[in-house]
């Protein structure tokens, strides 16, 4: 684990955004987006569908490169420091991809090695994910021939492996029962104290659920940073919706 | 290094665990059995040595390497585990090399299974041993050289069917460079192309080998090839990866 630095409010700030931009030609996806995680936080990022929830991510985890701006993990400079960055990242990317042909056995053993671990430390990281997320029942089967609602639970397994101090996940819930639904949130708010984590998501109902803060983005811009309740008040009715849908519209 | 081996290791697993391992190689062996012993009139020539079995490889290759290289990267992009593979904690160099180290070993995987043509042809004569190794060599660094040039090219799309017809146009033009068509157009117009031409052509390179002759120059110069390609593969990779 790298060393972490110390924010103002004494909370080591394992997440440093600052002035991220990402153009694709005259398009701007993201737009100067600043922010810090703490140890401790749960930030939701919410928006509508290509407000530059997933580019802003993939710049996050070092997939992107971002047009300005950078972005840090413990410290490390996710473009500069790479390795290192990644590292300490357990990262989700959208629709949770995984290679179709290798069993679940065989593709968490994969990742672990890649972070490092050999012999009985290996075995015990990769049953360890599978208690987790609970995978235990489809430990032999090829990722393929799984459920959407399994598939996605790989991704996170896989994420979890290495217990980084940083999680970023985009959209962990997609695809699954309410009832799974209801796990990854339990499994999220316990990690919680211990890590910085993000999640995107356009499910308010998960804010309210696992989130200490959430930041809405609409177009690229962030329109609001708040917590769930400081939200809440800012439209009359105290529906998250509703204030979603204000603040989105207004700035689309 | 770790981390290459890694990946490759990886790789090589998927090819065994798909189709993509028994169909190349069992194809691979009917190929160049039926060139070698139709076309290559390797009974009929009444000598004892590879020769047609080395004539045709290049050209085997040319049609079949590009079919293994054509996944590696353009897969990838499509099922977005790039994005998965990119954000463990390795370098682009890692990725690279694992990919094309973990292809080369399934290409000598597939070299090895031609033993059948050399113990036939040490069983029908007395052959030149030493010239038939150095004909595999040079057959191995002719198929990393067409091996890094796809793995390149497959970089560059999402779509499996434009990274193999790239590359197999690619590799032709590196196969034929040296052929008179080439040079005598280049002659006429620019000459000091025609030069650069009989020096790149990867077929040349190669009949040294087959004469049983392994030159430094030659090694030197697959060494250089499959060096450029695999770095421009990692420039494309890192260019191209998130689009």
């Amino acid at each position: 684990m790298g060393e972490c630095r110390v924010s103002a409010e004494g909370q080591p700030a394992l997440i440093e955004i600052t002035g991220l931009t990402k153009r694709f030609g005259s398009f701007t996806a993201v737009d100067d987006i600043s922010f810090n995680v703490a140890r401790g936080e749960v930030l939701g990022f919410l928006g509508p569908n290509g407000a530059g929830k997933s580019t802003t991510m993939r710049m996050l985890a070092g997939f992107m490169i971002p047009t300005a701006g950078a972005a840090r993990i413990c410290g490390h400079d996710v473009q500069g420091g790479g390795v290192a960055a990644r590292r300490v990242l357990g990262f989700l990317p959208e629709g949770a991809p995984t290679y179709p042909e290798m069993t679940v056995t065989a593709f968490l053993s994969f990742c672990a090695k890649v972070r490092g671990y050999t012999g009985a430390e290996l075995s015990r990281r990769v049953e360890h994910a599978v208690a987790l997320t609970r995978l235990g029942s489809v430990l032999l089967q090829p990722v393929e021939t799984l459920s959407k609602g399994f598939k996605r639970r790989v991704g996170l397994a896989q994420a979890l492996l290495h217990d980084p101090p940083v999680l970023v996940l985009d959209e962990p819930t997609d695809g699954l029962d309410p009832n799974q639904k209801h796990e990854v949130r339990t499994l999220i708010a316990q990690m919680a104290p211990e890590k910085a984590i993000v999640i995107s998501t356009h499910i308010l109902e998960e804010v309210d659920a696992v989130c200490s803060r959430a930041i809405i983005i609409a177009a690229g811009r962030v329109v609001a940073d708040a917590t769930p309740a400081e939200l809440q008040r800012r439209h009359p009715s105290g529906r998250l919706d509703d204030v979603f849908r204000q603040l989105t519209m207004e700035a689309a | 290094m770790r981390n290459v081996f890694i990946i490759a290791g990886r790789e090589l697993a998927g090819y065994f665990a798909t189709p993509v391992a028994s169909v190349f190689i069992v194809i691979f062996l009917i190929l160049q059995g039926a060139l070698t012993f139709n076309l290559g009139g390797f009974f009929d020539r009444g000598q004892a040595d590879l020769n047609p079995f080395f004539t045709f490889i290049p050209w085997v290759f040319l049609l079949l390497v590009p079919a293994i290289t054509m996944r590696l990267w353009a897969e990838e992009r499509r099922l977005g585990t790039i994005e998965l593979l990119l954000t463990l904690p390795i370098t682009q160099t890692q990725a690279v090399l694992g990919k094309f180290i973990a292809a080369w070993a399934f290409c000598a995987i597939a070299l090895l299974l031609t033993f059948p043509f050399v113990i036939t042809v040490n069983i029908l004569g007395r052959p030149d041993n030493g010239v038939i190794a150095s004909g595999y060599v040079g057959s191995l660094l002719v198929a990393g050289a067409f091996l890094s040039v796809g793995s390149a090219l497959s970089a560059l799309t999402k779509n499996q069917v434009i990274a193999f017809v790239l590359a197999v146009a690619v590799c032709f033009v590196f196969a034929v460079a040296s052929y008179p068509v080439v040079t005598d157009f280049l002659s006429r117009n620019t000459p000091a192309l025609a030069e650069v031409a009989r020096r790149i052509a990867v077929i040349d390179r190669f009949q040294d080998f087959t004469r049983g002759v392994v030159s430094l120059r030659d090694l030197i110069f697959f060494a250089t090839f499959i060096g450029f390609w695999l770095y421009l593969n990692a420039v494309i990779v890192e260019q191209r990866k998130a689009d």
